[in-house]
């Protein structure tokens, strides 16, 4: 249905594979995914936005297991997806992977990983970007 | 100086899964039965207004105001016709640029309809069609559904405030039992809490009652200028108030997961024009598209404090009833919501309370009207206020 | 050679396992029967959202971990595979970009059955050696598919591992390398189709075994050494059987190939297989230790290397990223009708 739809994908691919966000010159805020001007200081943060790579470690404030999933995502379900508070500010939507669904808790630790999120379908390309894992306590 | 503005005239079409009835049949049905109601011969209108999220992916036809003047017979007069698209706000949206019009003096009879139909395309499609709604880069690229979202907001919700499954499950209750009361509703049976409570999860905590059904379905208003209203109908109703509020596209962007700062800003411009406080209103038709979003709305629009949805639902002050009754007309959960005729429908449920025409639903003594309607998970809303003249 | 060597290395293991066992109850077989003659006991399975691109990109991540390159100093990426997610378009390009490698970087990936990543270790040798490149990455990784109630249906699974090739901070010497290439098609995959096909037996003693024991003899004359020279050995493992008797058969012990000797706990990983032994030899190596590796791809050929491991092993910190062995343990299993459903997602027409 979309096989030729690439640059809509393509052009994330900073975002999805790295986590590449920016951060406003002026109030230091960090935005994901990065904005070409901070909505608070405005006319100030023109050309003072920095790029800035995030650690991929943070915070589930909220999530929900899905049983009914897009076309995509089908294979997967049950699976949960999650609102995570990266440590940088920033708050993404993702699936957390790698663990039992009742493992999953608000408050819980988590860190990205590279993962398939979809295709499309079996002749077009292929998406990769985050997902979360549960983040490993080293001793 | 804006001026008063009035609802002349509604119209409904049935909601549920109408397999006769075509894109065209739906909204020229309901358009018919509200100019009939208003008492208009057609002649009068100087323009229309319609909601419809998406014609494009549900039928694949945009250009919709277009498609409507025609089907609706005015093609031949040469009047302006508008879409407005606002997701499932976008009938709310289409009263509110109707009432634009009217108040600002550009126009004096507008026609506000809203439709959607949802059966043409298979239930797989229909759903990846409301997904549209949420941010598709960062929401629904990633494998998140928009009864995932809610079903965020029902876990957070849950978790700060203690609401509990019970007490979403009685808002689809309460819901049903309303609907079985409205000629109109999709769902006319009431349903037993455990059903519900037993139903198919779709996103947890939310199972598959919790959420609102996939309909076709119109519903029309007609709006003039308070001053020519008695030319043409015995029974006008006010629009009092009106707000509209935006916020970010992703619910991960909001300041509270658990608020929807769009109804609070709407519902706050909303009930400044109309100088009233949300104790004044005397029914209300909310966006209870899951059972969690009628606790949020109760809440933001200032019914109750934020977090006391659940003991509000427990104590049943929202019922017909009770001090504060919501969504009489059974809801999204039981009318049905063919998407962009929901804000529309809710209008005319209002209308026919405060006429005192809303039957074995009628709330005693309805002056004051809420009707809230919201965009896909809270990025947009409108509130619009009318009272009984 | 003895200039160039791994700098860094990465390991990926996907979390589910199926054991053989039960893959066997589904067609009738007898579990132990199976379980004992193949000497597999459990596999990893890619989950529906792993692929060769994501396995290689983990390896590849934690590799860098372990190291303080810049990655923008990384100026080749090369990975075998024969499960590439593209039949056309690079999974190289896909890793280079995923570790910040790009865009002055030489690309390609290579096929050539289960030693594409020993292969692409020679090609980064030579770039590094001739000042081409100043790191070169070198990846192997498969999430191989075998077909419905074939015999490698319990041994196809998934893995991979990365390593920096370089001329600084060496931790393992890559003291001499030699191949053994002939056209012996014991083992294929037309294009276009599904699954693999093999000539049975054939695929031992003409094939596994010749080129084996041949070049392993070989590199042996070249670099003057004997078996009992080396602390580890490391031989491609289609089986937990084969590399058993190629040790022996070549004079190697069975104390020497067990520390990477994987395929009974997570299967054959193909182009992942002597990649993923050395990785796990690496966890453990102490500095002077000698390691003997030689891969086998069908088609066929072999790749051979002797490697030393120098002081700066100890300089690297090996537990910031997951050890071989936390990776093997780290594991959920699936029965047979997940499996197949993750296997039919996958191969959807």
């Amino acid at each position: 249905m979309t096989e030729g739809a690439v640059p809509r994908f393509w052009r994330e691919i900073p975002q999805r594979y790295n986590l590449i966000a920016n951060q406003c010159g002026s109030c230091n805020k960090v935005y994901f995914p990065p904005r070409e001007v901070c909505p608070y200081c405005r006319r100030e943060s023109m050309g003072k936005m920095k790029e800035l790579k995030l650690k991929g470690t943070g915070t589930v404030i909220t999530y929900t297991i899905i049983y009914t999933a897009p076309e995509s995502f089908i294979g997967q379900v049950p699976y949960p997806i999650a609102i995570i508070e990266l440590d940088e500010g920033p708050k993404i939507t993702a699936q957390i992977v790698d663990c039992e669904i009742d493992d999953v808790k608000i408050g819980m630790k988590v860190k990205s990983t590279f993962r398939k999120i979809q295709e499309d379908g079996y002749i077009g390309a292929i998406h990769y970007g985050y997902k979360f894992k549960p983040l490993e306590v080293k001793k | 100086m804006m001026r008063d503005v009035t609802v002349i005239g509604v119209g409904l079409t049935k909601f549920g899964e109408l397999w006769d009835k075509s894109f065209r049949n739906l909204i020229s049905e309901a358009g018919a039965k509200a100019i009939i109601d208003a008492g208009i011969s057609g002649k009068e209108i100087d323009a229309l207004y319609v909601g419809s999220m998406s014609g494009g992916r549900f039928v694949g036809q945009e250009h919709v105001g277009a498609l409507v003047a025609d089907a609706s017979g005015f093609a031949h007069m040469h009047i302006p016709s508008i879409r407005v698209e606002s997701a499932c706000a976008s009938g709310g949206l289409a009263i509110r640029q109707g009432y634009l019009s009217v108040a600002s003096g550009i126009n004096d009879v507008v026609v506000v309809g809203g439709v959607e139909k949802m059966t043409d395309v298979v239930g797989k499609e229909a759903t990846d069609i409301l997904a549209t709604g949420l941010d598709q880069e960062w929401e629904a690229f990633f494998g998140a559904t928009f009864s995932g979202e809610y079903a965020m907001i029902a876990t957070r919700h849950m978790y700060e405030y203690g609401t509990t499954r019970e007490q979403l499950a009685q808002i689809a209750v309460k819901n049903h039992e309303n609907g079985a009361l409205n000629p109109f509703a999709q769902f006319k049976r009431p349903m037993a809490l455990e059903n519900i409570l037993n139903a198919p999860i779709e996103a947890y905590p939310l199972g598959m009652l919790d959420c609102s059904p996939v309909s076709d379905g119109a519903a029309a208003v007609i709006l003039c200028v308070a001053d020519k209203a008695k030319a043409y109908t015995g029974k006008p109703v006010k629009i009092i108030g009106t707000g509209q509020a935006s916020d970010t596209l992703a619910l991960h962007g909001r300041r509270d997961i658990c608020t929807f700062d769009s109804t609070v800003n709407a519902a706050k411009k909303a009930y400044e024009q109309a100088k009233i406080k949300p104790n004044d209103i005397d029914v209300a038709e909310v966006h209870d598209c899951f059972t969690i979003a009628e606790i949020l709305a109760i809440e933001d629009l200032g019914f109750v404090k934020k977090g006391e949805g659940g003991k509000a639902i427990d104590n049943k002050i929202t019922t017909i009833d009770g001090q504060i009754p919501v969504n009489t007309s059974g809801g999204l959960k039981a009318k049905g919501h063919p998407v962009g005729a929901t804000g529309v429908s809710q209008i005319a449920e209002i209308v026919m309370q405060l006429r005192g025409e809303a039957d074995q639903r009628q709330v005693k003594d309805a002056k004051i009207g809420l009707a809230h309607n919201v965009g896909a998970v809270g990025a947009s809303c409108v509130v619009n206020i009318l009272e009984a003249m | 050679m003895k200039d160039v060597g791994i700098v860094s290395y990465g390991a990926h293991i996907p979390r589910l396992r199926i054991k053989s066992s039960d893959i066997a109850e589904a067609w009738g077989k007898n579990p132990d029967t199976i379980t004992s003659g193949l000497g597999i006991i459990e596999k990893s399975v890619p989950s529906i959202d792993q692929d060769v691109a994501t396995i290689s990109v983990e390896a590849a991540r934690a590799a860098l971990v372990r190291c303080n390159i810049n990655p923008e100093d990384i100026g080749a990426v090369y990975v075998g595979s024969e499960s590439h997610p593209y039949a056309v378009k690079p999974t190289g390009s896909i890793v280079g970009e995923a570790i910040g490698a790009t865009p002055i970087l030489q690309v390609a990936d290579y096929e050539f059955a289960c030693k594409a990543g020993t292969a692409a270790i020679q090609t980064c040798m030579a770039l590094v050696k001739s000042d081409m490149v100043k790191y070169g990455i070198a990846i192997g990784a498969d999430t191989s598919q075998a077909a419905p109630g074939d015999a490698l249906e319990y041994a196809a699974s998934a893995g991979g591992a990365a390593f920096i090739i370089g001329k600084e901070n060496i931790i393992a010497l890559i003291n001499e390398t030699c191949s053994y290439t002939t056209d012996t098609p014991d083992f294929w995959r037309r294009e276009g189709r599904k699954y693999p096909a093999h000539g049975g037996r054939f695929t031992g003693a003409p094939a596994y075994f010749r080129h084996i024991t041949s070049n392993a003899k070989n590199l042996m004359e070249k670099t003057g050494t004997k078996p009992d020279d080396y602390n580890y050995a490391i031989f491609h493992q289609p089986n937990g059987k084969f590399p058993v008797k190629v040790a022996k058969m070549l004079g190697f012990t069975s104390d020497q190939i067990k520390q990477g000797l994987l395929c009974p706990v997570i299967g054959n990983t193909y182009s992942g297989a002597t990649m993923l032994g050395l990785a796990s030899v690496l966890d453990i190596a102490k500095p002077g230790d000698r390691v003997f590796l030689t891969s086998y791809g069908s088609g066929a050929g072999s790749d051979a290397f002797d490697i030393t491991i120098t002081t700066q092993i100890n300089e690297m910190n090996r537990n910031n990223a997951p050890l071989v062995s936390q990776l093997i343990e780290k594991k959920e299993y699936i029965d047979y009708s997940s499996y197949l459903k993750y296997r039919n997602l996958l191969y959807e027409e």
